[in-house]
């Protein structure tokens, strides 16, 4: 290995290690939350553990898929930003219909 | 072009010419569009199992059924093997022997099955204290959702496998390089599957 090498190599590493720290201690705090019940209502825990996640989901891609906002990058990001807008749409849209549909059921 | 400029990491085909490089560029870029397709039919799982969620039909509830101590282990597992796969994944792109990069790719397999052992054992105990698929809705989608992740999972560990096999075989070419590489960017897609179960399923469930 070269110096440039070297240097790319740490980087690297550097990011993995990053990662994997943040995703433990995201995890972590997850749940946390819930075992100690750190919010008194249901409804703040699951603010909480939904942005945990989101969060984690962003660190995943950044840290071990090496997805960011270089150049190089950029397909990439497109084309997932592009899916979760098709995922966000279905999901959302079958949850409003279907919970809709429910509540004039019953 | 220099390294830092690669589209992907782990992508080091140096001695090979600009056409071959091209060519992994898009085949990655081909797997990323698997990838997300898959994403939309795990999205769609998610979806079933939020609308299944209250529909017990009189069986045991998520409080029941869910275990946070084994979703923590699991969890642990699944993350420690993406960071043991980031570092094959190193091993591949600075060093290139084969031998560093098989450690760490069976490390990687022994804890992906370690998951799925820690796995197998909720589904045996769950269907023995009878919440099996059949007995509500909530349980159906739970075993669809939960389950589809795990075969993910085993297709991923046996494609470990066959990389390990043709490391050994052909060594470190290009095509086993590029191989290498998409397999890495399924495994850390599947950890970003497991946040979402994890959350939505386990923790959620267990909330009061």
């Amino acid at each position: 290995m070269n110096q440039e090498d070297r240097a790319e190599y740490r980087r690297e590493l550097r990011s993995y290690i990053i990662g994997l720290i943040a995703a433990l201690v995201l995890t972590a705090a997850s749940f946390a939350t819930v075992h100690w019940r750190l919010f008194s209502a249901p409804t703040g825990i699951l603010i909480a553990i939904y942005l945990l996640a989101l969060v984690q989901i962003i660190a995943h891609f950044r840290y071990f898929l090496h997805i960011d906002l270089r150049k190089s990058a950029r397909d990439d990001l497109q084309l997932i930003l592009f899916s979760t807008m098709i995922v966000l749409l279905m999901v959302g849209g079958t949850l409003i219909v279907l919970f809709n549909l429910k509540s004039r059921m019953f | 072009m220099s390294t830092r400029e690669l589209k992907h990491a782990g992508l080091n085909l140096q001695q090979t010419d600009p056409k071959t490089h091209e060519e992994a560029e898009s085949r990655v870029f081909g797997f990323w569009v698997f990838l997300m397709s898959d994403a939309v039919l795990f999205a769609l799982l998610f979806a079933t199992y939020g609308v299944m969620l209250s529909g017990t039909a009189g069986g045991p509830g998520t409080q029941n059924v869910y275990e946070m101590k084994s979703a923590f282990i699991e969890t642990l597992l699944l993350l420690s093997s993406s960071f043991t796969f980031g570092m094959a994944s190193l091993a591949m792109k600075y060093e290139g022997k084969a031998s560093r990069i098989s450690v760490w790719l069976a490390v990687t397999l022994i804890l992906g099955l370690g998951f799925l052992g820690m796995e197998m054992h909720d589904f045996v105990k769950m269907i023995g204290e009878g919440a099996t698929p059949e007995r509500s809705g909530f349980l159906s989608s739970f075993f669809a959702l939960v389950s589809t992740h795990g075969l993910h999972v085993l297709g991923g560990s046996i494609w470990i496998v066959v990389m390990l096999v043709q490391l050994s075989v052909f060594g470190v070419t290009p095509a086993v390089k590029t191989r290498i590489l998409r397999l890495g960017l399924f495994w850390h897609f599947l950890d970003i599957i497991w946040v979402g179960i994890f959350t939505i399923v386990y923790l959620q469930g267990l909330t009061p």
